[in-house]
């Protein structure tokens, strides 16, 4: 019996992710640095998990809200009040979800028909298109360009558009090149979604790590709020990876259709995750801020020392990613990164793993301390010497 | 440059290259900064913080709280100098609240500080009283948690 033949289509239909090989092969070694890590080196600030402690003391130990505690959704819905202006009805529109891979998924089931094409600007994460396939959607992806920084443009969507275009989803700041859209790039792309009638699923988990200016929330653009599905959540800003906690802000139709599928999927995220959660928004601030600046240093640093190595790279404004060219080595990305993992014992993830535009790129992680990324560098530097 | 001094306190060991690239200055606007730093005795030294317990050595560390009878002119200052200048005593601090002087001592014995304490500190005039806590175990100093568990739990590669 061939047990895999009789699995669903749209599973079969999906790859799995391009990142595996390399995880296996940097677990054997004992002495490898990993640039390859998605996610913060620091552990969640002391307050925070402190106070989830403190609730299982209490005995939180039940189930919440499908939508998430109330308080924990009235303070997103303030934090957005103040920092974007933007109102949001902590009952309607505000959904708490398990991570923002959850509110994702939800997001796109809830607006997705079969043969729904969505348009996905790439480079982006790993389980955009996954997410379309499993919900009957048609993944359509658009390359974005290095000339631009990996900005994406309304004359590169525009080809793209067919009458069954429903979707834009985009990432900024965006994993894996570190690209931003500043304010006038993201206004092109309100007036294109508004053109063609789109609903806009914006993933702005990295959003707090915008370095050299601020970050612009779609959904805060003139008549975007309304057709916008928002996706933030805490795992990047807050080094809370683990604890799978996010949420989606969008009108009380969406949030309402996502609600359901969570109610009957997922019932509701971690109270533990939640009360977390909340003393991140009341108390967090002050220290989610002082791991942006650390990042910010090694940004500068890992930026300085690829150029120097001449790995070509635009600067990158935003999360903790920096994606250089690696064309002049002569290699494939994942020849690159396969050679220097073996020969240097340096993680990193070729570019393709984040789609066919990522190619000549690798994505290094600049969320380890500034001696590990010097020491990587010296390394890479070696590797580069011998190459030639 | 205040983010340079920020860097420097937590390592001091950072390399005048990584910092000029960190901070977006050149090699020699680091080195003039910081040599101006260090002559205006903002940076005052570059320690590292070791764990002599865990090297092998026996100190004995005593925290004492010293009342003084303030002098006329110079208050306290002069009392204090008199205790600071002493190569046992580690840290000196004039405080508010039920006594004055908070002094931290390191010897390599009780015995040790204890004599120092008797016959050194007791002695100089204008100390009225002191009280001696010996240190049991450390667990933070100046900000590093000694044995700290928390380590690096990520998977080397992750999307």
């Amino acid at each position: 019996m061939n047990w895999s033949d009789k699995l669903s289509n749209s599973v079969q239909s999906i790859a799995p992710s391009g990142i595996r090989k390399f995880f296996d092969i940097a677990a054997q070694m004992k002495d490898v640095i990993s640039l390859g890590v998605g996610e913060p080196d620091f552990v969640t600030p002391w307050t925070i998990r402190e106070s989830c402690v403190y609730g299982l003391e209490r005995g939180y130990t039940s189930y919440t809200a499908n939508r998430g505690m109330p308080e924990l959704r009235a303070e997103i819905a303030n934090h957005f009040k103040k920092r974007y202006n933007l109102d949001y009805n902590s009952d309607k529109e505000v959904l708490v979800t398990v991570g923002v891979s959850e509110a994702m998924d939800l997001a796109i089931r809830a607006v997705t028909n079969p043969g729904d094409e969505i348009l996905i600007p790439e480079p982006c994460y790993v389980s955009y298109q996954a997410c379309t396939t499993l919900a009957g959607g048609v993944p359509v992806s658009v390359p974005a360009k290095i000339e631009n920084e990996f900005r994406i443009t309304p004359e590169e969507l525009e080809p793209y558009i067919t009458p069954k275009t429903k979707i834009l989803l985009i990432g900024y700041p965006n994993n894996p090149t570190g690209a931003i859209m500043e304010r006038a790039d993201l206004l092109k792309i309100a007036d294109f979604a508004e053109k063609h009638d789109l609903i806009v699923i914006s993933d702005e988990i990295y959003g707090d790590l915008t370095y050299n200016g601020v970050h612009e929330c779609f959904a805060a653009l003139p008549k975007m709020k309304d057709r916008t599905i928002l996706l933030n959540g805490f795992s990047k800003a807050y080094a809370m990876t683990g604890w799978r906690i996010g949420y989606a802000l969008g009108n009380a139709d969406f949030i309402g259709a996502m609600t359901k599928i969570h109610q009957y999927t997922m019932l509701c995220a971690p109270i533990t995750a939640q009360m977390a959660a909340i003393e991140a928004l009341k108390r967090g601030e002050k220290y989610m801020k002082k791991m942006v600046a650390e990042y910010d240093r090694r940004r500068k640093l890992i930026f300085d020392g690829l150029k120097k190595l001449g790995l070509e790279s635009f600067e990158p404004r935003g999360a903790f990613y920096i994606f250089p060219n690696i064309t002049s080595t002569g290699l494939t990305a994942e020849e690159f990164a396969e050679k220097l993992i073996m020969a240097e014992h340096v993680a990193l993830v070729p570019g393709t793993a984040f789609g066919k535009s990522g190619a000549g790129h690798v994505r290094c992680s600049y969320a380890t301390s500034i001696e590990k990324i010097s020491e990587a560098l010296n390394r890479i530097e070696h590797f580069l010497t011998k190459l030639k | 440059m205040r983010e340079l001094l920020e860097v420097l306190e937590k390592n001091s060991r950072v390399s005048v290259s990584e910092l000029a690239s960190m901070l977006q200055k050149s090699e020699y606007e680091i080195e003039k900064e910081i040599a101006r730093l260090e002559r205006e005795k903002i940076i005052l030294s570059y320690g590292a913080l070791i764990n002599w317990e865990r090297y092998g050595d026996d100190t004995v560390t005593a925290v004492i709280e010293i009342n003084l009878t303030p002098q006329r002119e110079v208050g306290f200052d002069a009392i204090a100098e008199r205790i600071y200048r002493f190569d046992e005593v580690r840290t000196v601090y004039l405080m508010s609240g039920n006594f004055d002087l908070l002094v931290i001592i390191e010897g390599k014995s009780l015995k040790d500080v204890a004599n120092f304490v008797a016959t050194r500190l007791s002695t100089i005039e204008g100390v009225t009283q002191t009280r001696s806590h010996f240190m049991l175990k450390p667990y933070k100093k100046d900000g590093v948690i000694i044995d700290d568990e928390e380590q690096d739990r990520r998977l080397v590669v992750s999307p």
